[in-house]
This record gives structure tokens, sequence and C-alpha cells, in this order.
């Protein structure tokens, strides 16, 4: 345990704040948690759903829980069922074998809810398109609000892609 | 060249590995993988193709480790009704991947599980979409679905029916537990939900270009693919790839190895209840990721492997950046490395769990990581290394408790390691271009890449098709994911478990969706 204590104590507080080098996440980290409490008014809750992709993303969505990013501190935080949600961060092309799922999922998440297609696949269908086996990008299937392009997008692109979902959520009030 | 003392004259594919290979007929192909399993042998991959515009029928492709290489078999089949000997009897793994070649081209193993594997209502049972005269945009309306779970009948027994959407950020898959209280009795997978018709579209790229699809058919072994794909290519077209790129391709596919040893180790740290350690791995990842973004213009590597070499170079400077992240790196994953030791806790969870004993892992020709943590002690870079590993003298990290514990271990190991190879390709990389224009491609040139990713050995075999505008097109491209053969052993893994260990068994192999779906 002494030397757990004292890994974290030595770690110390990693979240980047300050750093020049970070500037822009910092602002946008601060900007994101405005528009949250505005919106809502408490936690914006995600729901990821792969609808076909790589795993590419997953990779850097889950990099939004590292202490650099550190989501979960502006009251973000990713849930299990799309039924406690308020956004679907939905990346991929749509597989087919997925079509049903992804519908399942919108339709049981809560209205007002926001749809954030994320990466290159998600927004055009990408590099693997429209075939026998993919429907392409997550708009042929449900409304999506905002498109994060990349392939994949960086964890700062998908928290500015949140912020983007989430203002212009505000201004249809 | 003959291959486990059978009567079958092999030719050797110029390229970068040994790659032997021979047209066999429906009796020699069992008999041969049966001589190579008894060998010590072992399955790799099992695909089709469609030649009837050639004149001919359907050819199945079978691909084997033997201690001499890569073993390449081609089985002709008739237009009409092809069906070919059941593999499974010999190699288990075989079993899904013949009904994957029955779902897409429909080419019958004369026995084993006649269900549908990657087809679930996308396209009717008597269409094969990966047929060359389907169109790839083909489309059907969806179809009904009735898929045959095995069910388990007893007292008590229940079933736990869990995604395609699972509870995390992970990618889609079904898994139905079959349990009685909280102990399984049994899991059966069903997989395929994230197949995009890859293969399909390869069949539209150049010869030249293939390298980015390759390299998104698993995000996370990005590197692995590109450079199986690019050893292909590379291959088919007898490119000489310069030594600096292959130099830089190792530094590659080590530092994929790291990044995704250090997510796995924080996650699995999380998924056994630490969050300490998913907090202080993710840290050390992001720090390695954003050196990839500043050092090679990508986080995750992807497209810096390119077909003829590498995309970018390595400055002085750079080389000096990289060897002290190593030590970096080095001296906090052995700290982290201590506290997991030590921690009661953590060890409780990951000993004993999720145990594949070093002899089932062998009747099921279990690979890669997963593999050397049952005994399986089989690393291509090790066994069949291509150009620089032969030149790195690489240890081979092994274990034979086969538990979750066991997998952390290797993969802790497989990071030190890698941290010297580093070191050692950074003290020793070799001057000179990165790359070098690939040559054409004669029409019907075969080749094949197989690369030992961080998960396992990836395979890509590919032909080149006519010239088109843009050089050769491909005429056909198989990508072989590692994921294949462990994810039976999953279903083994969790028996006699309790359901709450299954994230953290899960977690421990973290198999691919996207890579086994295609």
């Amino acid at each position: 345990m002494y030397q757990l204590l004292k890994q974290i104590v030595r770690t110390g507080i990693r979240t980047e704040a300050a750093p020049a080098a970070d500037e822009t996440l910092r602002v946008t980290a601060q900007r994101l948690q405005q528009a949250v409490l505005a919106r809502l008014g408490r936690a914006l809750v995600i729901r990821q759903v792969d609808a076909g992709s790589c795993n590419g993303c997953e990779l850097e969505i889950h990099a939004l829980n590292n202490p650099y990013y550190n989501l979960e501190a502006l009251g973000i935080k990713f849930a299990a069922s799309p039924r406690h949600a308020d956004l679907l961060l939905v990346t991929g092309p749509v597989a087919k074998n997925m079509e049903i799922a992804v519908k399942r999922a919108y339709d049981a998440t809560p209205a007002p809810k926001l749809v954030l297609a994320t990466g290159d696949c998600a927004c055009t269908g990408g590099i693997f398109g429209e075939s026998y086996a993919s429907h392409g990008r997550v708009s042929s299937v449900i409304p999506v609000d905002v498109a994060v392009p990349g392939c994949p997008p960086t964890p700062l692109a998908i928290m500015q892609g949140i912020l983007t979902a989430i203002t212009g959520a505000r201004k249809e009030d | 060249m003959r291959l486990a003392d059978q009567a079958i004259e092999f030719s050797p594919l110029p390229g970068a590995i040994p790659v032997w290979r021979a047209a066999v007929d429906a009796a020699d192909l069992p008999a041969f993988c049966r001589a190579a399993a008894e060998g010590g042998g072992r399955l790799v991959a099992l695909w089709g193709a469609d030649e009837r515009d050639r004149g001919q029928g359907f050819r199945l492709h079978v691909a084997l480790a033997l201690r001499e290489g890569l073993a390449w078999l081609d089985l002709a089949l008739p237009a009409r009704e092809p069906q070919f000997p059941d593999l499974s009897p010999v190699f288990p793994a075989a079993a899904r991947m013949q009904r994957a070649v029955c779902d897409l081209l429909g080419l019958r193993a004369a026995g084993g599980d006649a269900r549908p594997w990657l087809r679930h209502n996308g396209w009717p049972a008597d269409h094969f979409p990966l047929r060359r005269d389907i169109p790839a945009h083909t489309a059907y309306p969806p179809q009904p679905e009735d898929y045959a779970f095995v069910r388990v009948e007893g007292d008590g027994v229940h079933e736990i029916p869990v995604g395609p959407i699972h509870a995390g950020i992970i990618e889609p898959g079904h898994f139905r537990f079959s349990v009685v209280g909280e102990k399984v009795l049994r899991l059966e997978e069903r997989l395929g939900f994230v197949h995009k018709g890859i293969e399909k579209r390869f069949e539209s790229l150049p010869l030249h270009e293939g390298h980015r699809l390759a390299g998104r058919v698993s995000g996370d072994s990005t590197v692995a693919y590109a450079w199986a794909y690019c050893m292909a290519a590379e291959s088919a077209c007898g490119c000489a790839v310069p030594e600096r790129a292959l130099w830089l391709r190792a530094l590659w596919l080590e530092r994929e190895r790291i990044a995704n040893h250090l997510g796995d180790l924080g996650a699995l740290g999380n998924d056994a209840g630490l969050a300490f350690g998913l907090a202080q791995f993710s840290r050390l990842r992001e720090d390695w990721l954003r050196t990839n973004g500043a050092l090679f213009g990508h986080r995750l590597l992807m497209d810096r492997i390119v077909p003829g070499g590498a995309a970018v170079d390595l400055s002085a400077q750079a080389i000096d950046v990289l060897a002290a992240q190593c030590d970096t790196i080095e001296r906090e994953a052995h700290v982290l490395k201590a506290i997991y030791d030590d921690h009661a806790g953590l060890q409780d969870r990951f000993l004993t769990t999720g145990r594949v004993t070093p002899q089932l892992a062998a009747r099921l020709g279990v690979i890669g990581l997963a593999g050397r943590a049952s005994g399986q002690a089989w690393d291509l870079r090790v066994d069949a290394p291509c150009a620089p590993y032969d030149r790195l003298d690489v240890n081979m990290a092994s274990h034979r408790n086969g538990d979750v514990a066991a997998r952390v271990i290797v993969r802790f190991e497989e990071i030190f390691e890698s941290l010297r190879l580093i070191r050692r390709i950074l003290a020793d990389l070799p001057a000179g271009e990165i790359r070098t224009p690939l040559p054409p491609a004669a029409e019907g040139a075969a080749g094949a890449g197989w690369i030992e990713g961080w998960r396992g050995e990836v395979l890509v075999a590919l032909e080149a098709g006519a010239p088109g505008a843009h050089g050769a097109t491909l005429r056909r491209c198989h990508c072989h994911d590692p994921s294949w053969h462990n994810w039976p052993a999953l279903e083994h893994a969790i028996m006699g478990n309790i359901v709450p260990d299954f994230p953290l068994i899960n977690k421990s192999f973290n198999l691919s969706y996207s890579g086994h779906d295609l």
C-alpha cells in the first residue's frame, strides 16, 4: 500500500489545466463544462455505440477518460445503458448486421437526445463505404446532430464534437 | 521441396518470409493437415476464392505454420456444389473459418457445424456476396434470422444473453451464458456483427492502395496489418524494400505492442477493482501516443507503412526523444509491476481465473499472447523472423499457468522486451532511403505477409489482378486475425468461473471483433 500511495503522490495531478502546449484543451474543457451546465444543469451521460468500427475510434474514446483529458471530472460520463444516456456517441460505418441494434439503442435513449457521429466512417462511410454488408454513414440509419471527422479523431477533437453537439442543441431551445 | 514427410511438391514464394505453396487434391489435404498437426504444425488461416471467371471452379486456400515456414495449400473445387473435406477434427479452429467460407462463397465443408457465422440477416442463405458475379453494392432486404444456440438443460440452469451492444466502450458481439447461480456452465459466442464486407472492398482497390484498408481491419493492430499487407504486396511485385524502412517498421510494430499492452494492463487493473492501475497506465499510454503523433504524424501509426517502404523518416533528435521515453516508461512500468505483484486483492482476482491449460491451448490452437500465457511458445519474431528481427534476437515471453495472471505477466514481460528491442533498433538503424517504387505486379502474382502483432500473428494473402488505370488491381485479398483462433478459447476459459469475472477474463484476452468479422 505504501508503494501505491507513493506512486500516486509522485505522479501528482496530471489533468491538464495550465500548460501552454495544451491551452486549447483547457479552454475546450471549460467551455464544455459551461455548456453542459447551461443545457442540462447536471451531468451529461454518453452511451457509446460501435456500429461497425475498426476499433480505432474506441481507443481514442477510451483516452477521454485518461488523466490528461479527464472527461469525467467535467461531469461527463459513459453509461452502460442507452436508457441512461443523453447522447449517443456512434462510431463506424453501420454494418448491416448492426442496423437493428443501433436503431434499438436510439429508440431506447430518452428524448431529448443527441447523436454524435464519430470518425470518418460514421461521417461518410469512410474507407469501407456502402456495400452489401454496410449502410455507410450513421445518418443513413438514425438522425445525427454532429459529425466529427478523423481517422480516428483525436481525443481533443471528440471533446470538441461533444461541445458542438451541446451548444447546437441549445440554439434550438 | 517436401514438407511434413508428405509426397507433395511445394515451391517457394519469393519474399521476406519462407512461404511454400502447392496445389493439393481433396484426399491429400486432410492427410497433409494430419501429418502437419502430428509434427507440431498449426492451422493459420482458411479462406476461399471464386475462379469461375477463369473457366475454373472455386478454390480453397489453407495456410499452415510449419517449422520450415508457412505452407500455403490450394484445393481446386468444382463450380457446381463445391465441397471440401472438414478440417475441424484435425484443427478445431477451422470450424468457424469453414462456416465463414460457406457464408461468403458457398464452399461447404463435408461435415461439422453447418450454422451460418458471418451471415446474420444481411443476405439470403443462397446468395454468396464474395462471388465475383455478385456486385459489391447488392442491397438485400433484411432476412429472417433464427440462430440455433446450443441450449443447456438442467435444474436451475438459466441463460444470460449479452450484446451485441456491450456495457462498456467495446466492440459489438453477442455472448450467451448458461449459468447456475453465479457459475458459468457454458458460453456460446455469436460474432459477425461488424462484418462490413472488407474482403469484397479490397477487390475494388488498386494493389498499391490496399495497405490503408488493411490498416483498418483492426485499428489496434494497424501497424501489424499494414506491414503484413505490404509484405504480401512486395512479395507479389518482387520489390526489395530499403533496409532502413524495415527497421522503421519494426520500431512501429514494437511501439504498437507497448501501446496496447499499457492500455490492457490499466484496464485489467480496473476490471479487478483497482482504478489506480487504469489511471496510471492510461497516463503512460497517452504519453506514448502523443510521441507517436508528434514524431510520426499519427497517434496510432496508421498509414505510416506503405508498399515499398515507410511514409515518414526519423531524425537524429527524434531518436534521442524515443530513447529517453523508453527509459521513462521502463522505470514507471517497473514501479507499477511491483505494485500489481504485491497487491493481494488484485492477485486474488487474477490468479487461477479464466484458465486455459497448455493441453487445451495446444488442442484448440491458441496463438499469440494468449497462447504464450498457456505454454504455446510460438512467436513469429523468434520462429520465422523477417528482417530486421533476424538480427534482433527476440526473447519470447512464455508461461504455463494460462490464467489471467499469466496473461498479465506476459504483457509486462513483452513491454520490457519491446523496450529493449526499440533501443536496439534506434542504436543500429541503418542509413539510406525509406521508400522505393513498387514494381508492376504480373497478373495472378501471389504474395503472403505474416507478422507477429501485439495480439498474435496476422496473415495477409493476396493475388494481383489485371492491370487497371492505377497499376495492378487486387483480385483477392484475405486478412486473417489471430482472434479467429482465440475466441473459441475464451468460451473454455470462462467455464466454471463466475459471471462477474467474465469482463476480466475477456479483457485478459482482448480479442478483436472487427479483425474477425471483416
